[in-house]
């Protein structure tokens, strides 16, 4: 009784910073790590009316879902994702830009150096993924300037990704 | 395998010369040498002096779409149509792992009809030879969105003009001249700019075309950018860039343009601009159609 008053209590403080997310059915187990918004990588957007360019949540979804489809087919990345959680993958991507384009999300992945330090992921094959983000911004009728918007964010993170 | 001791000489200065350039091609000589791989329009297009650039203006981008783990180059075929005279550029340029640039391009001024009203005769050609050099020194124009610092470059160009006697007639000192450039460019994304601003030491005359030095010394003279992404493919904008003016017998004017720039696939780039090139060769108001093919890999 005294632990579950302890942890109702402590549960919404932490959640700010601990907001562990429910894995999704599909999910591979991953070594523990402690979850913070300031894995994502960035401060997010201030402007509301990105998120909105972005159609919400459900526009971003549909993003990530057809970035992921496409980098898992591109021939100069394919590689680097076989061995990759994809359940997770999306939803953490998923989460990110959500977080990042100002939405109601907390980001709860590992952060940038841990998620792809073992990877050794060259320039050329952070660029094949913008390209294939790009297109799926596209295919989502996300305005070019509204993209960019979040390209920007992401494109200091290639110092994170880029080992090789 | 019995090695005398002279072609065991020639043998170890030969391993240590693949070694040097090894080490210098290849920091890390395990990895393979990629072609490709930048983004859409970020190597730039190539000025008519064949450096990655604007039209007019060069960048702190290097040419060629290699990364920094591989090579690059790119060609370009320029014409400037203007009321008295044509300029056409063509060149070629090498990009060495996104940090070294090294390119060629000639030039021409065809004086056309205008030549007799020179005292030329009809046709009379003024043409160059340029060789350029870039490295840049910091910064990334593209990835460094959460800096101030853009990319910066620097650079030395080596020009020689032909008709070295009636350049020095006209009252150039020179028939050759050396020039040498800071560039800082950046790419401010959340907001689709492109920002450069250059600085050029040089003394030439309609960049070299009519020789170098005259009335004044070589000095700084400064030349900007500006463009807006309107997509990943096309981008519009203007350049400025300053020149000495060093010739009695004729006014020089600084450069203008606006264009715009097209990036039909990884390979090709077309450009389009109006130009505004003043007076040259005391002929005024020299503005006409810029268009530039740029090919590469």
């Amino acid at each position: 009784m005294y632990r579950f008053c302890v942890a109702a209590l402590a549960g919404p403080l932490l959640s700010a910073t601990l907001a562990m997310a429910e894995p999704l059915p599909g999910e591979l187990p991953v070594d523990p790590y402690e979850a913070s918004n300031e894995n994502a990588g960035a401060a997010p957007l201030e402007n509301p009316d990105v998120f909105v360019a972005f159609h919400g949540q459900a526009g971003i979804d549909r993003i990530v879902d057809d970035l992921v489809d496409r980098v898992i087919v591109d021939p100069r990345i394919e590689g680097i994702f076989r061995a990759s959680d994809l359940v997770r993958l999306r939803r953490t991507l998923k989460e990110q830009f959500c977080y990042l384009l100002g939405g109601p999300c907390d980001y709860t992945g590992r952060d940038m150096v841990e998620a792809h330090k073992d990877q050794g992921i060259t320039m050329r094959e952070f660029n094949a993924l913008v390209e294939s983000l790009q297109l799926a911004m596209d295919t989502e009728g996300v305005p070019f300037a509204m993209q960019n918007r979040l390209i920007a964010k992401l494109a200091p993170m290639q110092r994170d990704v880029v080992t090789r | 395998m019995a090695l005398t001791p002279s072609s065991a000489i020639r043998n170890n200065t030969i391993l240590c010369c693949i070694a040097f350039w090894a080490s210098i091609a290849s920091p890390s000589a395990a990895e393979d040498i990629e072609p490709g791989g930048k983004l859409l329009l970020t190597r730039g297009i190539s000025s008519v002096d064949g450096t990655g650039g604007g039209g007019i203006v060069p960048w702190a981008l290097i040419t060629g779409n290699e990364t920094d783990r591989g090579i690059g180059a790119t060609a370009h075929l320029t014409s400037v149509m203007l009321p008295d005279f044509d300029v056409v550029s063509y060149g070629a340029g090498i990009g060495l792992r996104d940090r070294l640039e090294m390119s060629y391009s000639h030039q021409t001024l065809d004086t056309g009809s205008t030549g007799p009203k020179l005292g030329l005769p009809d046709g009379y050609t003024f043409s160059q030879n340029v060789l350029a050099a870039k490295v840049r020194i910091a910064g990334d124009a593209v990835y460094g969105q959460d800096t101030w610092l853009p990319q910066i470059a620097i650079g030395a160009i080596y020009k020689k003009a032909d008709h070295g006697d009636l350049l020095a007639a006209l009252g150039a000192e020179d028939d050759d001249g050396v020039e040498f450039y800071v560039s800082a460019t950046k790419l401010l994304l959340a907001q689709s700019l492109l920002l450069g601003a250059t600085l050029r030491y040089t003394e030439a005359n309609q960049n070299g075309l009519l020789g170098f030095g005259g009335t004044s010394d070589a000095s700084i003279y400064p030349e900007v950018s500006v463009g807006y992404l309107l997509s990943k493919r096309l981008i519009i904008g203007g350049e400025y860039r300053a020149k000495p003016d060093n010739l009695t017998f004729a006014q020089e004017d600084a450069w203008m343009d606006l264009f715009a720039a097209y990036a039909i696939n990884d390979a090709m780039t077309m450009s389009a601009a109006y130009a505004d090139l003043g007076s040259i060769a005391t002929f005024d108001d020299q503005r006409g159609l810029y268009l530039s093919l740029q090919v590469g890999f």
